[in-house]
């Protein structure tokens, strides 16, 4: 399989053969060092803070032998005189063979993939989408289950902000798994996400619970996110919700033994550190897991034949 | 002559906008540009009954035909609208307003952090979901847009 000069814009671009496929070829480069793409330039155009996507982006280009050029602040550059995202982009494309791009607006990388034929990786579009961050969820947990079809799924906290939830959970639907959406009733999934999940064809079942006690001796897998602040007016509700969704080992003793705890970093204080050295924590592992899947994805998208 | 053609006298020439829902006359006088300023003439009958005894709107503007936009725009606010294109006090054409499957820099998108409600050099654009009652997709943020849309008309 080569995906020659395609976009990664979203998740919903790939079929569940080409995802699997995409897993498959993460497996295969791990912990590699080729150098397959010498003499190739990514750039890696961040207008937003970041630090495990870009530098595995980075990591994961040097791994196969290419090079990485970087803009990461916009005060320094021409985008403080003004410059369109379009025209940065074009600009952009005369020094790298595939761009990288991180911006605070939705749709930035679908906008930008229309302005250059190189291709544009999403890495983070406002709160839309975060295609890398999906695929790497779902190689942990292919990794480490062996399977994702008919797994049991929780996952826990800001459903209805939250962008790795969304971009998750299409996907997952797609696999067939039962999934389980816990959260405080203010921060449920939106009705048109809930309506995509549920569509035809799917044959897992999804359910709305507002605890993890409820669930958690059900689950394969916790995958646990963010509860933001700034989604209350009141910081005292804020403290009582962010209390109620703290994962630590008094409820994990109630799971099943091989349940795996993912989080997609970075953490406040939804999970205790007590956790961390359980049997039960892949969260660093699923962090390192993203530069397997960045590999395969450049070399797919840059490899040749 | 009948109440109804008293309610609202045929015209000779131009357009007939029927079957708007209620309430919305006033917001296809707006798409059509009709205001102070304008030489057109126009009618507007707003909450009469129709056939089927639910309320509706009628606009009729003389000697002006209308250009695809402005109907994309009335079928995004009015999906059941009928165009009677009138002439010489006849109906010479028909059509319902039909959205086709895009539709371009005919509306912009509801949410504010889009790259298309940027400076950036995008037209807005919009997968048609559903048609009635109208739902749309923004091609780049996905937003989904649907109930009373004429605020973000442009």
């Amino acid at each position: 399989m080569k995906f020659n000069d395609r976009d990664i814009v979203s998740i919903n671009d790939f079929s569940k053969k080409e995802i699997k496929e995409i897993l498959e070829s993460a497996e295969d480069v791990e912990g590699e060092k080729k150098d397959i793409l010498e003499g190739k330039v990514l750039a890696n155009l961040f207008f937003e803070p970041s630090t495990r996507t870009r530098l595995s982006f980075e990591t994961a280009m040097k791994q196969l032998g290419g090079k990485v050029i970087s803009l990461s602040s916009t005060q320094a550059s021409s985008i403080s005189k003004g410059e369109s995202l379009a025209d940065t982009v074009r600009v952009i494309e005369g020094y790298s063979d595939s761009i990288v791009l991180r911006h605070p607006k939705e749709g930035a990388a679908k906008m930008a993939s229309k302005f250059t034929d190189n291709p544009i990786i999403n890495a983070g579009d406002g709160s839309n989408e975060h295609p890398t961050q999906t695929l790497t969820d779902l190689y942990t947990i292919w990794k480490e289950k062996k399977e994702i079809t008919g797994l049991n799924i929780g996952v826990v906290g800001d459903l209805k902000y939250g962008r790795t939830v969304h971009s998750l959970l299409l996907p997952l639907a797609d696999f067939d798994v039962n999934i389980y959406l816990i959260s405080p009733l203010q921060l449920r999934i939106r009705k048109e996400s809930m309506e995509q999940l549920k569509g035809e064809e799917k044959n897992g079942f999804v359910e709305e619970k507002t605890s993890v006690e409820e669930v958690i001796e059900e689950l394969d897998v916790l995958y646990v996110t963010r509860i933001q602040k700034e989604r209350f007016a009141e910081s005292q509700e804020y403290e009582k919700v962010a209390g109620s969704y703290k994962i630590d080992m008094d409820l994990l003793k109630k799971a099943k033994d091989d349940i795996i705890l993912m989080h997609p970093l970075p953490r406040v204080d939804e999970i205790s550190p007590e956790v961390d050295n359980s049997s039960y924590a892949r969260y660093f592992e699923q962090s390192a897991n993203g530069v397997a899947i960045r590999k395969a994805l450049l070399e797919l998208i840059l490899g040749e034949e | 002559m009948s109440r109804k053609e008293l309610r609202v006298r045929k015209i000779k020439n131009g357009t007939v906008i029927d079957h708007i829902s209620p309430g919305y006359a006033l917001k296809v006088i707006k798409i059509l540009e009709i205001d102070e300023k304008s030489n057109d003439i126009v009618s507007i009958a707003m909450n009469v009954p129709s056939s089927d005894g639910e309320k509706k709107d009628i606009v009729k503007v003389e000697d002006r035909e209308l250009e695809s936009n402005e109907v994309d725009k009335i079928a995004l606010i009015a999906p059941n609208a009928t165009i009677n294109i009138i002439e010489d006090y006849e109906v010479k054409e028909k059509y319902d307003v039909e959205l086709p499957r895009k539709v371009k820099d005919v509306i912009k998108c509801s949410n504010n952090n889009c790259i298309s409600n940027t400076r950036e050099p995008v037209a807005y654009q919009f997968e048609i979901k559903q048609k009635s009652p109208v739902r749309l997709k923004c091609i780049y943020c996905k937003n989904i847009m649907e109930g009373d849309l004429s605020d973000y008309l442009l």
